[in-house]
């Protein structure tokens, strides 16, 4: 035993344990979420379930099964459950049965006790809506302008209902395009104008050049209203024309819907898909998921803007954070003279990486948003006033206090980069009679970029998964619009943005539908770590190709 | 070995004088040139005195080699004819340097300028992490010659006087770390001769090199007598009395003794120069 010790063989296992341990935390991590948020996408098969309880009377339940549960019978009796006395253990079923708008509750858990064998007929059909989430249910017919134009027996009755159903998407993008480009454009518009005149009445001009501006003011907006309205009559149209259609259903308890064509994003009967028509709808809903627009509180449809905000807010936060990192970093190792003052700079810097992160967005709020971005809106923004410019939450603030809190990390790496060049590097700019600052901007700062990106990569790393900061200075649920658009300046740095970390937040705490939020939150927890993993990969590469380029230099 | 040195007449210089009023005499060629002269200069780091009282003259276009154990100075007094002993803290020097009638260490003259005309090469190669082209070009580029064609007659001149464009002339564009110790080291031969320097100072330049490089930078050196003063410092006896026409022995900051090389080598005035030359310390 002693010589065991003696060995050295107890470190080697401490040590690879340890790392062992990490390595199944990490995996644990992924792996967990990767299944659960993966698994969201997958068509799954829709249940038909008879279920007869112990008075005879017979329930049939349609939907996808999420999971089960074995529970005592105590505790589903307490639920209000019927449970013989000689049973202590019951198994339930949670069924995502849809159908919201009609039975109030999309997902209910129902005892194993009186349940049939579960049947998957090849006729339950999956509506996903635009709005009350999805509806299961059984087709009867598709009717256009009230008229029957096809029935569930018809041979043709799936290829038209797909049809009716690609009609109405580009229907719905159409008017999307003209709702939110078209007329958000002609807003935008009437907006400036009614600054224009907001400023002439701050400046208070003669009356005849005050005459002139009201009349130019006047008739542009009578052109833009001209405009406005023949959209609008466009819009019309597309209304009307979206409810051409419309899907007769019949649900489990032979209840008949009628839905509109309109509110359909798709229709499929997954149980008669096969194994790569399933692969293709993942790919799609996948897809969808990483492109659209979150519908429904955020529970249902996809995360676009927040990966958007987020990847922006990133890059917006590297812009700033990394000339002034770098600037004050040099300052400190080459220029400033090594004393008192620098070391108790030093040590504040470090402590700076050690604040929690909310009090940056405590001071965010305070000094950015109100401070700083009030007097921006006296400055520049006077007309606009009292509604605020930059006087409220918005991306700029929000990268520029993620740029605060990521500072001390590309100040701390940069400066140890510096300091790891060879002073016979330096000597031999010097001795060629280079000046200090010749060699600092030819050779010393190349020399150390690759250490300039480590303190990139990190400070990425660590503003991408930063949430709490955020919700003060510019993270919102919902963000109309994305911060980055085709209207001048094209980067709106006072717009609010998503982001997903905030997302995760708020889907899965904030939204009113716990079950459907659920998966999402796995979902764009995963889609997170993913783009960190991206953004961190792109950082690492770049940063290795440097390290190529100045490979025996620095080592 | 050097035929000038053994052929020519000798004149006299007296040298350290603080000793004790000992005045030893060396022997200088009455053909030469005085490049740079040290009189009784004296340098401290803080309060430690590393130099004293030296006293020497470097004549021009020769090869003069400083000799003597660790921390003896040589490489400090090395520093003092470009001024690298700038970038240390808390240096005083004191006494006169002279280098073609102007003092070295006037604080009013400009020191890029003073190492544009005294260029340094390290004991360790340090190429720049860039081409092997742009090392050789960094010199003129920072005085502001960009023009395409002087840069590549420059370069391939300075490679050739370095004996290295031969074997470099295909890959100039390639990285000079991926050269040679050797190679890395008459690339920065190359790129101190490329600003065409008046004096060439070397600090142990071989000394991180295998036997071959070294007898390639032993050849450069003799080369480059011809158009440069040469000062080297180094460890290696065999080298100074190889490669140099003059040798000064220092030992614990003081100059020992100067004179020709095969003077000081075959026949040293003081016996501690002799002492240290036939290793019996040092």
């Amino acid at each position: 035993m002693k010589t065991w010790f003696k060995s050295g063989a107890p470190w080697i296992w401490l040590n690879g344990g340890a790392v062992a341990i990490c390595m199944i935390m990490v995996v644990g991590l992924i792996g967990l979420i990767a299944v659960r948020g993966f698994g969201h996408f997958w068509p799954a098969d829709v249940a038909e379930i008879e279920i007869n309880d112990h008075t005879g009377k017979q329930t049939v339940v349609l939907g996808e099964v999420v999971r089960s549960q074995t529970i005592p019978s105590a505790v589903a009796r307490d639920a209000g459950n019927y449970v013989p006395d000689d049973i202590e253990l019951v198994t339930r079923y949670l069924i995502k049965q849809g159908n919201r708008d009609q039975t109030g509750r999309d997902f209910v858990w129902y005892l194993e006790l009186g349940m049939e064998d579960f049947r998957y007929p090849d006729t339950a059909y999956v509506v996903e809506r635009r709005e009350w989430g999805n509806f299961y249910g059984y087709p009867l017919a598709l009717q256009r302008e009230g008229e029957v134009i096809a029935t569930a027996a018809d041979a043709n009755f799936w290829p038209m209902i797909q049809e009716s159903v690609d009609r109405s998407l580009k229907l719905h993008r159409d008017i999307q395009r003209i709702e939110k480009g078209e007329i958000g454009r002609i807003s935008t518009r009437l907006n400036e104008l009614r600054l224009d005149l907001r400023r002439l009445d701050l400046r208070d001009p003669p009356a005849d050049v005050r005459a002139a501006e009201e009349a130019r003011v006047a008739e542009a907006r009578a052109q833009l209203e001209i405009d406005y309205q023949v959209l609008r009559k466009d819009l019309d149209v597309l209304y009307q024309s979206t409810k051409r259609d419309t899907l007769q259903m019949r649900m489990s308890d032979n209840k008949e819907v009628a839905i509109s064509l309109a509110d359909i994003v798709r229709v499929t009967a997954p149980n008669t898909m096969s194994v790569p028509t399933k692969m293709g709808q993942y790919v799609e809903r996948l897809w969808e998921f990483l492109s659209e627009q979150p519908r429904e509180a955020n529970t249902e449809g996809g995360i676009f803007p927040a990966i958007f905000g987020t990847v922006t807010m990133v890059f917006v936060m590297s812009i700033m954070v990394t000339p002034f990192g770098i600037l004050a970093a040099i300052y400190l190792r080459e220029y400033a003279k090594q004393g008192l003052m620098t070391r108790i700079i030093r040590i504040s810097v470090y402590n700076l990486a050690g604040v929690p992160s909310i009090v940056y967005g405590v001071f965010g709020l305070g000094f950015f948003v109100y401070f700083l971005g009030g007097n921006l809106d006296r400055l520049f923004y006077e007309a606009a006033l009292p509604t605020p410019t930059f006087g409220t939450p918005g991306l700029f603030w929000a990268s520029l206090t993620l740029a605060l809190l990521t500072l001390p990390i590309v100040i701390v790496s940069t400066e140890e980069g510096l300091a790891r060049i060879p002073s016979t590097i330096r000597q031999g700019s010097l001795a060629l009679g280079a000046t200090k600052a010749e060699t600092l901007w030819k050779v010393i700062v190349p020399l150390a970029t690759p250490a300039m990106m480590t303190g990139l990569i990190l400070a990425i790393a660590r503003a991408a998964g930063e949430v709490a900061p955020l919700m003060l200075v510019g993270v919102v649920k919902l963000a109309p619009t994305l911060p980055v658009d085709a209207t001048f300046p094209f980067i709106h740095l006072e717009r609010k943005i998503m982001h997903l970390g905030f997302h995760i937040y708020d889907v899965g705490f904030q939204s009113p539908n716990v079950e459907a939020a659920r998966p999402l939150v796995y979902a764009t927890a995963l889609i997170l770590v993913i783009l960190i993993v991206v953004l961190n990969l792109t950082a690492i590469s770049i940063r290795n190709r440097l390290r190529e380029r100045y490979r025996s230099a620095s080592d | 070995m050097n035929s000038q040195a053994t052929n020519a007449t000798p004149i006299r210089v007296s040298l350290n004088q603080s000793r004790g009023g000992e005045e030893r005499e060396a022997l200088l060629m009455a053909n030469e040139t005085p490049k740079i002269q040290v009189n009784d200069l004296n340098l401290y780091y803080g309060k430690d005195q590393a130099l004293k009282n030296i006293t020497l003259t470097i004549p021009e276009k020769k090869v003069t080699a400083f000799i003597g154990p660790s921390g003896c100075g040589k490489s400090t007094l090395l520093r003092c004819f470009n001024r690298m002993n700038d970038l240390v803290d808390n240096v005083t020097i004191t006494g006169e340097m002279l280098m073609d009638g102007f003092e070295i260490n006037d604080p009013k003259i400009n020191v890029a300028e003073l190492r544009r005309q005294v260029g340094m090469v390290f004991q360790k190669p340090n190429p720049f992490p860039k081409t092997i082209y742009e090392n050789v070009a960094y010199g003129l580029r920072l005085q502001g010659i960009n023009d395409r064609q002087t840069l590549d007659k420059v370069v391939e001149k300075s490679l050739k006087g370095a004996a290295l464009w031969d074997e470099v002339k295909d890959r100039l564009n390639e990285s000079a770390m991926g050269m040679s110790g050797g190679q890395q080291q008459r690339l920065v031969i190359a790129r101190a001769i490329a600003i065409e320097p008046e004096v060439i100072l070397l600090d142990e330049p071989a000394s991180a090199l295998d036997p071959i490089s070294t007898l390639k930078i032993e050849e450069l050196i003799n080369e480059l007598k011809d158009q440069y003063t040469i000062v080297i410092v180094t460890h290696n006896m065999q080298q100074a009395a190889r490669v140099s026409d003059y040798t000064a022995f220092m030992y614990m900051g003081e100059m020992i003794e100067f004179g020709a090389t095969d003077q000081l080598f075959t026949n040293p005035t003081v016996k501690q120069t002799e002492d240290y030359i036939t290793g019996r310390y040092g």
